[in-house]
């Protein structure tokens, strides 16, 4: 009950700057009343409310073991499979099921991402329904996956992070000289309500915990990075995605499902 | 409570169960199958998920009453009044103000300092640290302040997204090369922690708003990417506070 309580107040933290700018500059700017106004409050009051059970209840339930789980998989124990593989170095493939992980962790927790249902209902309502809430939401939360598995395999490595994020702008650009122009910002806002509430908290401890396992990583300097990876290929994956929905589009007899590219 | 209405709660309880599955699933799995250890206390479990699943609903719920429409409602405010001042001015206080108390960027931030620190760019005692961690804070927020103007200017004029934000990752590449080596992770991670829950959904809907309310603006092309623009310029400005501090 105290933890719920907690949640509650962090979460009215969150809420507390946006509704003083907002009921701000509509009392003192705008100055006219808002259409709705009761039910535009008891809205806020629901979403105080909700974020905070949601919180509470992933605190709760599914952070600890999602903790727990990272840190038995990165665990050295498990990694090398017993003490008997100990005698030879751990290669990149003795952490495949760290990449597994990473992947499927990414995936699902995307697919519970608050902002990210918001975004896609959204973007449903105003593409008059071109845009599929679960299409688009499956097409991040597998750019997700693949960057965090990607993310877990440039620490396992060791290569500079740069070299990867820089990859992967040269592909959004390419892409985005040939994506359908109505995806483009679509795309590029995706790469960015990813990663809040859900995916954070339980990527930063696989990240962590992988960076102090594996021997010569500093949790300080390679723990970073798995955020920024989950924040790129989005992008990518929405694109390609649009892409992929227009050549299939093109390839099926020429039926122009509709000439808005999805 | 009428029949009908119990009827859409259960219905958005469904939705927000298929969206909560994978989750489940993927634990599950990995906890049984691959490190074949027992669920550690299932009852706390169960009350946690029913939380998350009353969360979520609710929620939803509230996004659409009240988030949503207070975004179109004050993009439709704003455009009537047709004062640009005044709408870039809350545009910048909307990034600024969700930004600069936003507990993951808290978290970074302090994490950001204990590395510049351990680095010997600035003293270790708990002072530097905090003057650290607080400059770092300001200039992030600063950054999606900024962020918000400029994509709330770009939806006005109708200038396409891709020059903005392709110029803007050329910015991150050339500023990578000259940024301190410790700055970069952090600077790239802090522009995906910036953009919460609660602002994705009412900035995506000021956005919408303002490309529906202006003549010549197409909601889908014009509407979006003020998110995009949130999550790149933290970026550039964290590097650019590493390399003016270090």
């Amino acid at each position: 009950m105290s933890g719920l309580l907690a949640a509650l107040l962090d979460t009215l933290r969150d809420v507390l700057p946006i509704a003083v700018v907002v009921f701000g500059f509509q009392l003192l700017v705008i100055r006219r009343p808002i259409p709705n106004l009761k039910r535009v409050l008891l809205g806020f009051v629901y979403v105080l409310l909700g974020l905070a059970l949601f919180l509470e209840g992933l605190e709760q339930a599914l952070f600890p073991l999602g903790r727990l789980m990272a840190q038995q998989l990165t665990a050295p124990e498990f990694i090398s499979g017993g003490a008997e593989l100990l005698t030879r170095p751990l290669g990149a493939w003795d952490y495949r099921w760290i990449y597994l992980f990473a992947f499927a962790i990414g995936f699902a927790t995307t697919i519970a991402e608050p902002a990210l249902i918001a975004v896609a209902l959204k973007a449903h309502e105003v593409s008059g329904g071109a845009i599929s809430v679960w299409g688009l939401r499956i097409a991040v939360a597998i750019g997700v996956a693949v960057g965090i598995a990607l993310g877990t395999f440039r620490i396992v490595t060791g290569t500079p992070i740069h070299w990867y994020i820089i990859a992967g702008y040269v592909v959004v650009i390419i892409q985005t000289l040939y994506a359908p122009r109505l995806i483009i910002p679509l795309a590029y806002d995706s790469g960015g309500v990813t990663t809040s509430t859900v995916t954070v908290p339980l990527v930063a401890a696989l990240g962590l915990g992988l960076a102090s396992t594996v021997p010569g990583r500093s949790p300080l300097v390679d723990g970073f990075g798995l955020i920024a990876f989950a924040s790129l290929f989005p992008m990518i994956s929405v694109m390609g995605y649009a892409q992929l929905s227009r050549y299939l589009g093109r390839s099926g007899g020429g039926a122009n499902r509709n000439r808005q590219g999805l | 409570m009428g029949a009908n209405q119990l009827r859409i709660l259960f219905r958005s309880l469904a939705e927000s169960a298929r969206d909560l599955l994978p989750i489940v699933v993927v634990i599950a799995v990995f906890q049984l199958a691959l490190l074949r250890q027992p669920i550690p206390n299932l009852l706390d479990l169960l009350v946690g998920v029913l939380l998350v699943l009353l969360g979520l609903t609710l929620f939803i719920r509230g996004l659409e009453m009240g988030l949503f429409p207070i975004g179109e409602t004050m993009a439709y405010a704003f455009a009537r009044k047709g004062s640009l001042f005044w709408l870039l001015l809350f545009a910048f206080a909307l990034g600024f103000g969700t930004t600069v108390a936003e507990p993951a960027l808290i978290a970074v931030a302090d994490e950001a300092a204990k590395m510049a620190a351990a680095d010997g760019v600035i003293a270790g005692d708990p002072a530097a640290l905090a003057g650290y961690a607080k400059g770092l804070r300001y200039t992030v927020a600063v950054s999606v302040g900024f962020a918000i103007v400029v994509g709330v200017f770009r939806i006005i004029r109708g200038w396409p997204i891709q020059y903005l934000i392709v110029g803007g990752y050329m910015g991150v590449v050339i500023m990578t090369l000259f940024a301190p080596k410790e700055i970069v992770g952090i600077a790239y991670d802090s522009g995906g922690v910036t953009t919460s829950t609660i602002t994705v959904p009412l900035v995506t809907a000021l956005g919408v708003g303002l490309a529906s309310s202006i003549k010549g603006r197409n909601p889908m092309v014009d509407g979006f990417g003020l998110i995009a623009f949130a999550s790149l310029t933290p970026m550039i400005f964290v590097m650019g506070y590493g390399m003016v501090v270090g």
